[in-house]
């Protein structure tokens, strides 16, 4: 898993760019609205619950539930094809939002629709660093 | 407000040969598909205004419809490339009909073609198609399509029991269909086993609940309900037309097994003055098996969470009581990317023409036809009648 040259590495924009800089730190932060106190995911300039103009990047617990997976016995590209088969989840944060990721060090014939997952950050160059998830 | 309800009436309708073609390029088929179905329609290009096409990945443009239009010297009065995915092919039908209706020009082709078996490798086809994920927060997790699907046919399986045999079904019913349609790709009757046995792709999808990837090209020709009754086949009236946009990536999906179909379908419905059981029968996008069994259950052909039962009970079938892509559809028939959901339409005239041989509907009057485009994200719902009114 240290390798992932040909992997499809994220190029932080404007917007997106805290995130990312969380992530390097090991933080998982999210945008938050300061009017109405909701938290949203992807980024956005405004809030998607209340049309707020003021949001602002929050930490959060990191702790979610998995509201469905798959896992992929073909990967997607060679680089993929060393942690094939792999767990592609979409994870629901107790905080509201839903984010894909790979659950890891989960046995692929274990993981359940509703299993709590954390967060953990696996390296992949010096800005990046891709947050993941494991059984909690 | 301008009715386009029986305003329009598809003329004519054609594919290219479907499946391997490698002794032609994306642009050729789309080429193809064009000539063949001005030849259906009785008329030269030259009586053509209106181009709609989408873009190839293989032979990609940056302006497609206007590439087509200058490789068949034509100089229509509207020529537009659309991009919602599978869904591409019916949001046009709907924007023809419009521009018909609104007087912007008289006759439109719609073509659309792609050489994703021979034009492209298997990873840049995977690559390519899996790119519908968002580059920073989906794609650096590894999905491929078939993972995106399988993400929605999970959680369907979670909510309310729906069974890998299940999902099987829809694959086995399109080969039956297939098996009666020398045009399509594969048409080697399978069994819901060879389905279950056939290798896992992506879990719970295996390969034989996943559409094909081929070459080829289908168009049609869409005119005013007046000029239509000049041409050489009955026409093909758009009775409803509507669509539906939740999102564009899986992860900002308002629900994993609702999508919005509800609101295409609703809204195509109230068009026609029509409802689900009205129709004779219907050809689903199924682009995965579990495609087919959540548009069952959002058009309303049964209720929610019963999608599965629906399919086992042989529903589906050309005997059932809602005949499902009579062609064998993107499972069976051929699927070439964002033109797919063409070969459902060109089917769709074809059943109502009374004209499809061996899987023909008996007495077929009403037909929907649905598609969608991203992963569940774009959604078109097209009626079509042999009578106008």
């Amino acid at each position: 898993m240290s390798d992932h040259a040909g992997k499809i590495i994220p190029r932080p924009t404007p917007e997106t760019r805290p995130y990312w800089d969380a992530c390097r730190n090991g933080q998982l932060q999210l945008q938050r609205c300061d009017s109405c106190g909701a938290y949203q995911f992807f980024p956005r300039m405004m809030c998607c619950h209340c049309n707020g103009d003021s949001v602002t990047w929050t930490r959060v617990s990191g702790r979610g539930r998995v509201l469905s997976y798959t896992v992929v016995r073909r990967p997607v590209s060679k680089a993929y094809a060393a942690e094939t088969p792999y767990i592609v989840a979409l994870v629901e944060l107790e905080e509201g939002p839903t984010l894909m990721s790979n659950v890891t060090g989960c046995d692929p014939d274990a993981i359940t629709v509703g299993m709590p997952v954390e967060v953990t950050f696996e390296k992949w160059t010096d800005e990046i660093s891709i947050p993941k998830f494991r059984t909690a | 407000m301008t009715q386009l309800r029986g305003a329009v009436a598809i003329v004519g309708a054609a594919d290219t040969q479907v499946g391997v073609v490698p002794q032609m390029g994306a642009t050729q088929l789309c080429v193809d598909a064009a000539r063949r179905a001005l030849a259906d329609a009785g008329i030269t290009k030259d009586q053509v205004d209106g181009l709609i096409t989408c873009n190839s990945m293989a032979e990609p443009y940056l302006y497609h419809a206007e590439a087509i239009a200058e490789y068949l010297q034509i100089f229509p009065r509207y020529c537009i490339a659309a991009a919602t995915g599978g869904g591409t092919t019916f949001s046009v039908l709907h924007h023809a009909a419009s521009a018909i209706a609104t007087g912007v020009c008289h006759t439109v082709l719609i073509s659309m073609a792609d050489s994703l078996r021979s034009g492209l490798t298997r990873e840049q086809a995977m690559l390519m198609q899996s790119s519908t994920g968002h580059a920073q927060f989906e794609l650096p997790y590894g999905p491929t399509v078939p993972a995106f699907y399988a993400l929605l046919a999970r959680a369907h399986m979670a909510r309310y029991g729906t069974t890998e045999e299940q999902l099987a079904a829809v694959a086995v019913t399109c080969r039956r269909h297939a098996h009666l349609n020398p045009a399509a790709q594969m048409r080697d009757p399978i069994t819901v086993e060879d389905v279950l046995n056939s290798r896992m792709i992506a879990d719970p999808l295996h390969l034989l609940d996943c559409s094909l990837v081929s070459d080829g090209g289908s168009a049609v020709i869409v005119t005013s309900a007046e000029r239509a009754r000049d041409f050489p086949h009955a026409p093909v009236y758009l009775l409803g037309v509507g669509e539906g946009h939740g999102h564009e990536h899986v992860t900002q999906a308002r629900s994993l097994t609702t999508s919005a179909a509800v609101e295409s379908g609703q809204r195509a419905y109230e068009m026609a003055g029509l409802g689900p059981r009205d129709m004779d029968l219907a050809q689903l996008y199924d682009c995965f098996t579990p495609t087919v069994l959540i548009e069952l259950e959002d058009l309303g052909f049964c209720a929610k969470g019963e999608g599965g039962p629906f399919i086992a009970s042989g529903a589906i079938g050309l005997e059932g009581t809602l005949p499902v892509n009579t062609h064998g559809g993107l499972l069976s028939h051929c699927h070439p990317g964002n033109p797919g959901s063409m070969f459902a339409l060109t089917e769709a005239v074809a059943q109502l023409r009374h004209c499809a041989g061996p899987r023909q509907v008996k007495d077929a009057q009403i037909a929907l036809v649905h598609a969608q485009g991203g992963i569940m994200s774009s959604h078109t719902t097209i009626i079509l009648g042999r009578e106008r009114n």
